[in-house]
């Protein structure tokens, strides 16, 4: 099977998750809430007035159909207004969208990639001191609740050592770089504003850490073990054998097929960080979809809940496809095997 | 071994009795050998026995509730108040205390629900297997597709926030994973030799599953369930630090976090020692649990 045909397979199965998540989403939004037409009509309503409301809001159809009109909405961009905002819900979040993005994918990007090195440390050491402590570190990483750890970075360093920014993506003063992908890093660089560029990452470095420390340690100790069953194959020995540099033999060969079945797990890690985006969020005021979502939570604002959710479970697809796909160009028995 | 006549040189009941005592000895040392799983064990025994015991150790039990004691708000942690006190003078270290109670409350109730559901459908979807398997792990998908943090928060929305819909909330967006768990375990050993026999026996569907297959998928559960003690007390620590919990005045350690969010630039304690409560809670579970999977020697993840 060619790589094209692992794509086209892979993103297939990806629309049965998508279309019952939009049912899932959908039902959460219509039956739990209880009678929207009582809720906005007061109890004093006569029976002609509850019917007519129902009828008006499409209620008195089956709820296959509703379903059907709800998606045919979504699909065109008709999200609902929001009740707190007035805007429709749609447009309110494709402008919060990329603040959220900036931060989970920047996060992302650093876990990862400082997580390589220590899980391959901990993992060509195993039971010695090095593992030992990337274990401990692992498992402390995770225990912490990420929104603490946010506030607590920011007693130690903005308030205690004055070292950096409190909150928001960019100090007073300071304003946007012209938009063009509207992440404030992308766009200060493509302006040259190199001093813009440093104040969004200054503001950037906090909820980064707090964000990423628990996904670090997740994806650090999965290379690590991974590290440790490769060792035991007769590929190694077989390098060693031939005198070839450890190095190269941990960071280019072994490394390669460590990281390649650890992948899986960066796109389940990636779910836990936009849920925890919420909450870190909140912590440092980031002006994102995030933080949008809680405050229509407070308020009961329907409409921008379940766009939100809507929004938040199409990243955790789509997240999950690029990890598909990089992993069978990784490693082609993968694709070949589903033919 | 139902027969009641044990034979005089081998008895075949007390030397599968004593195996399995050598197995849980075994078992056992190997646990006990891994010290970070006991340090794990005496840290939640000590967090459980605070908890039943908060209302006689708790210096000023009478702070759980709601409170004002102006002559005393805001102080630094003292002999008097271990963790200070909040800005309503409660002392933090009876309130988290007693905030350790619902928060073990809550995982366990939380858990229990996941596993009854989610172990049921997972056997159920393994054992079957066809259009019954296929329904049952699609629906699995979705809701695994959605982070647990975001699902439960729709939940609470639409439900309104209290400790109960955060219990209902969790358990519904968690239940998924185990059913995925099992139903690879049942999968794998569905066709293993003593299912048939228990099958060639006359026994049906649910007598097999339940009786043959369950028994042997106790472990990774067991693995899972003990680390996920720890991150349901996370996520449930998340809820209510957005005010999608309990409601004030109940003593929970996210609530707890929240209002101390708002003094970070003058009382630090108030955030901190509840953020520690909640870490050194999950920590345990995580000690325990990494110890457990060596033990039993499983893979949950």
């Amino acid at each position: 099977m060619s790589y094209v045909d692992y794509l086209v397979r892979r993103a297939i199965h990806s629309v049965p998750v998508i279309f019952g998540l939009s049912v899932l989403i959908f039902l959460i939004s219509r039956v739990i809430p209880g009678d929207p037409v009582r809720l906005a009509l007061g109890p004093e309503a006569t029976q002609q007035q509850v019917a007519a409301l129902r009828a008006e809001m499409g209620l008195d159809q089956p709820l296959p159909m509703q379903y059907a009109d709800w998606l045919f909405g979504v699909v065109q961009g008709d999200w609902g207004m929001s009740l707190r905002t007035n805007n429709n819900v749609f447009s309110d979040i494709v402008a919060r969208l990329p603040a959220t993005l900036e931060l989970t994918v920047v996060t992302l990007f650093f876990a990862v990639l400082l997580a390589i090195p220590f899980g391959v440390v901990a993992g060509t050491n195993k039971d010695r001191w090095q593992d030992h402590l990337s274990r401990i570190t692992a498992l402390f990483g995770v225990s912490m609740p990420r929104f603490w750890v946010a506030i607590v970075l920011q007693i130690v360093f903005v308030v205690s050592l004055g070292l950096l920014p409190l909150s928001g993506r960019l100090s007073d003063g300071v304003a946007p770089p012209p938009a063009v992908t509207h992440l404030y890093l992308v766009d200060s660089l493509i302006a040259g504003q190199f001093g813009t560029f440093l104040d969004a990452a200054t503001h950037l470095l906090l909820p980064t850490v707090a964000l990423g420390l628990a996904t670090l340690a997740q994806v650090m100790r999965l290379i690590r073990s991974d590290m440790i069953d490769e060792q035991r194959k007769d590929y190694v020995l077989a390098a060693r054998a031939y005198g070839l540099p450890n190095a190269l033999i941990e960071y280019k060969y072994m490394l390669q097929n460590a990281f390649t079945s650890s992948l899986t797990v960066v796109g389940l890690a990636f779910g836990f960080l936009l849920g925890n985006a919420f909450l870190v969020e909140i912590v440092f005021a980031w002006p994102g979809m995030a933080r949008y979502g809680v405050q229509a939570i407070l308020y009961q604002d329907f409409n921008a809940i379940v766009g939100v959710t809507i929004v938040v479970g199409i990243g955790f697809v789509t997240a999950n496809f690029v990890v598909d796909l990089l992993y069978g160009y990784l490693d082609p028995r993968v694709r070949l095997e589903e033919g | 071994m139902s027969t009641k006549t044990s034979l005089p040189f081998f008895d075949t009941e007390s030397a599968a009795r004593k195996e399995r005592i050598r197995q849980l000895k075994r078992g056992f040392r190997t646990f006990a050998g891994n010290k970070l799983s006991l340090v794990g064990l005496a840290m939640i025994l000590t967090l459980v026995v605070a908890a039943l015991l908060a209302p006689y150790i708790a210096p000023f039990p009478e702070h759980a509730g709601a409170g004002v004691y102006f002559d005393q708000a805001s102080e630094p942690p003292s002999a008097t108040h271990l963790m200070g006190t909040d800005t309503t003078g409660r002392d933090i270290f009876s309130r988290v205390l007693f905030g350790a109670r619902l928060s073990l409350l809550m995982s366990g109730i939380v858990l229990s629900i996941a596993i009854s559901i989610g172990v049921t459908l997972g056997l159920i979807a393994g054992y079957l297997g066809g259009t019954t398997n296929t329904v049952i792990m699609r629906v699995t998908d979705i809701f695994l597709a959605i982070p647990p943090t975001l699902l439960a928060m729709a939940v609470v929305a639409a439900t309104g926030a209290s400790l109960f819909n955060v219990m209902v909330a969790i358990a519904f967006s968690w239940w998924s994973w185990y059913a995925r768990l099992v139903q690879g375990e049942v999968l794998s050993i569905k066709e293993d030799e003593f299912i048939e026999s228990s099958r060639a026996l006359g026994s049906g569907w649910v007598r097999t599953t339940f009786k043959e297959i369950l028994p042997n998928v106790v472990s990774p559960i067991t693995v899972k369930a003990t680390l996920d003690m720890g991150f349901v007390i996370l996520v449930g620590a998340g809820l209510s630090f957005l005010g999608l919990g309990a409601q004030p005045p109940t003593p929970t350690w996210g609530a707890m976090i929240a209002q101390g969010r708002n003094y970070v630039t003058s009382f630090w304690w108030i955030a901190v020692f509840p953020g520690l409560a909640i870490s050194f809670a999950v920590l345990g579970f995580n000690f325990i649990g990494d110890g457990l999977r060596d033990v039993l020697d499983v893979e949950v993840d």
